[in-house]
């Protein structure tokens, strides 16, 4: 056990994987010698050798497509995009064929795709989005997106065994604010169970990814109030644990659906849903969700902190369910 | 630069230099006719309503097909389209499961999930196309990756239609296993109609063989009606590929006999061109010079043509009496479970 930085867990358990399982590799763009944009990879060519930690041209296509027709003849592709809004490059490919292909032809693929992701430094645009939601509307695609270093290690290790092709989004606003310890043996972290980060008794808010931290500290200002806010992180998206979400729904009867991904499709809607249909009668309010406003995610300060959650965003949301 | 335009195949003894005895010959004439007659049937049985959805043929590409799957190892791996069924009868995908992928039987290779060529067989090497052309392009060049990172000598091969190669991941795949001298082969089926647009319309080089240069690797152009010199061509092409050499592009010259599908009339395409395509027929073309230069006899094409019409009115049989799928089923295999990692064609 040692204190990891959301980062390093990553590297730790992307490194534990291949020094174990010689069929996982792992492609990208500047992985290699440059030991990837964010330095997940790093050391890693040297230790396994550039066959096995492939810089691959700028081509989010080929390296998606690449990995999984190297998933089909046996091997573990772990393919890195440099950010997570590059994989709109490569959707036909994880959507059209990768989603699909078991479903059509029985055979598996295999395929782990490393998708830094989420705002909150001016990437603008491009470099700040949180697809995820996207994806878990695509039948055979599996939707990953850890909060913590220990879940980090895990997930991967169990998205890297996985059988099908996983999305793991890994929050670049975690990478090296959130530390954590985290276990030094190889373990691995079941996809479909959430996690309690906070327990609480009043109000539940359902969510994951960097805005687990946002709902906790606005849940330790409610706790000031004498509100007490349980914040559950569902950690996978696809599966997700439904039966957790209802449970917590049931005995906190105030709900708040929190994610950083814009409101209209997002992931919280299918939730709310969910809630309204199998827990109405547990409900003391309206199923209240906070999300990023339906827009671009812009570059200037000010306008990003306009656009993702903020803790007194949450908190003004968990005071008026309360006051419900 | 312009590319080597491959010459025909003119004697047996060539043949035989190519690495093919008379047995072989024959089967591969065999399985040219199984192919057409599957489509001819097909067409039929798709007017019969036997067959939902809609119908693809690749007539006119049955001698290419077969040819280029002829040269592949027992261990080499493609991912033929939809004007290759020739790939999937030479590689031994039994006609009966071809019927029973065409009326959405759970005896198909996709067990009725997908339907008309949409399939393939993983355990004789072939991976199943989407709609999407030419997506499985790339994927084979995964494959071929694969087998470089564990120094395998095996190879894949990725068909593409002219049409189709106009897309990015044409270039992204080709470019990838020029980069990495991947062993992978190109074959583009250039039948000059992309649905009801013409080449002209579709790309501005002479020939897509000439591409080949700009990916730092050869190019050869071949009448794909020939199907000795197909076979040539593939058989250098795989070979080398095998033996470290990186990749060919394969550009397989025929004309779309049919409409897109079954539905176009193809009106589009002037007749004299139809005409004189009809000329070049490959089955024709092949069954002469085996009479010309193999000695096929009466007896032996009778033997033949016979055993074709039996397999296909047996396998038509065998599909229709194949199960409809099960409605409770819908759902089952979107995900793949982890036992089913460890199976051959995982090797």
């Amino acid at each position: 056990m040692a204190e990891k930085t959301y980062l390093q867990a990553i590297s730790d358990s992307l490194r534990q994987e291949m020094r174990r399982d010689q069929r996982v590799f792992v492609l990208g763009e500047d992985v290699g010698v440059y030991g990837g944009a964010f330095k997940v990879t790093q050391g890693f060519q040297e230790e396994f050798g550039a066959s096995r930690v492939l810089d691959m041209p700028l081509s989010e296509t080929a390296i998606v497509a690449g990995a999984t027709g190297a998933a089909l003849m046996g091997m573990r592709p772990v393919a890195e995009m440099q950010f997570a809004d590059f994989v709109s490059c490569a959707w036909d490919h994880l959507v059209t064929i990768a989603a699909k292909q078991h479903y059509r032809t029985g055979t598996p693929i295999p395929i782990v795709l490393r998708l830094p992701s989420g705002g909150g430094f001016s990437g603008g645009p491009f470099h700040s989005q949180n697809p995820e939601s996207s994806f878990a509307h695509i039948a055979g695609l599996k939707v990953v997106c850890p909060s913590t270093p220990e879940d980090a290690k895990g997930l991967l290790a169990t998205a890297i065994e996985d059988p099908n092709p996983v999305l793991f989004f890994e929050h670049k606003h975690l990478y090296r604010r959130i530390r954590g310890e985290v276990p030094d043996e190889r373990y691995t972290t079941p996809f479909g169970q959430a996690r309690v980060h906070r327990e609480g008794d009043d109000i539940t808010v359902i969510t994951w990814g960097a805005m687990v931290y946002t709902a906790d500290e606005a849940a330790g200002k409610l706790a000031e109030e004498d509100v007490s806010v349980e914040v559950l992180d569902l950690r996978t998206l696809v599966p997700w644990d439904r039966d957790a979400v209802l449970a917590s729904v049931e005995r906190c009867s105030k709900v708040l659906v929190l994610h950083e991904d814009t409101k209209t499709g997002g992931f919280g809607g299918e939730i709310a849903a969910t809630i309204a249909e199998q827990a109405f009668e547990h409900l003391d309010a309206p199923v209240r969700r906070l999300a990023a406003p339906d827009s671009p995610v812009p570059f200037a300060p000010s306008l990003e902190k306009a656009f993702i959650p903020q803790v007194d965003d949450v908190a003004a949301a968990l005071r008026e369910l309360a006051a419900y | 630069m312009a590319v080597r335009e491959a010459e025909p195949v003119e004697t047996l003894q060539q043949v035989k230099e190519a690495g093919l005895d008379r047995e072989d010959l024959l089967g591969m004439y065999r399985n040219m006719l199984v192919t057409r007659a599957i489509e001819e049937r097909g067409h039929i049985l798709y007017k019969q309503g036997k067959i939902p959805g809609s119908f693809y043929t690749g007539r006119g590409n049955e001698g290419s097909a077969v040819a280029v799957a002829t040269a592949m190892g027992p261990n080499d791996v493609g991912t033929p389209l939809q004007r290759d069924m020739g790939v999937h009868i030479t590689r031994g995908v039994e006609p009966w499961r071809v019927f029973a992928q065409y009326m959405g039987r759970v005896d198909g290779p996709t067990k009725g999930r997908d339907g008309n060529v949409h399939m393939g067989d993983a355990r004789l090497g072939l991976h199943t196309m989407v709609s999407h052309l030419p997506a499985m392009l790339p994927v084979a060049v995964g494959m071929s990756l694969a087998f470089k990172i564990r120094d395998e000598k095996r190879v894949a091969v990725a068909w593409c239609g002219e049409g189709a190669s106009a897309r990015g991941d044409a270039h992204e795949g080709m470019n990838l296993a020029g980069v990495r001298r991947l062993p992978v082969v190109f074959v583009i089926d250039n039948n000059q109609w992309a649905y009801s647009t013409p080449s002209h319309l579709e790309y501005a080089v002479d020939h897509l063989a000439d591409r080949a240069a700009g990916y730092g690797f050869d190019g050869v152009v071949v009448d794909g009606t020939d199907v000795l010199a197909v076979y040539r061509e593939a058989k250098r092409a795989i070979e080398k590929a095998r033996e470290g050499g990186g990749p060919t592009l394969i550009e397989s010259v025929t004309l779309r006999m049919e409409g897109h599908a079954v539905h176009d009339d193809a009106f589009y395409v002037p007749k004299e061109l139809f005409e004189e395509w009809a000329r070049r027929d490959p089955i024709e073309r092949f069954r002469s010079w085996l009479r010309d230069n193999a000695e096929l006899t009466d007896d032996e094409e009778d033997e033949i043509t016979s055993g074709v019409k039996r397999l296909l009115n047996e396998s038509i049989q065998r599909a229709e009496d194949s199960p409809i799928p099960d409605p409770a089923t819908v759902t089952d295999g979107v995900f793949a479970a982890p036992d089913e990692l460890e199976t051959p064609h995982h090797r």
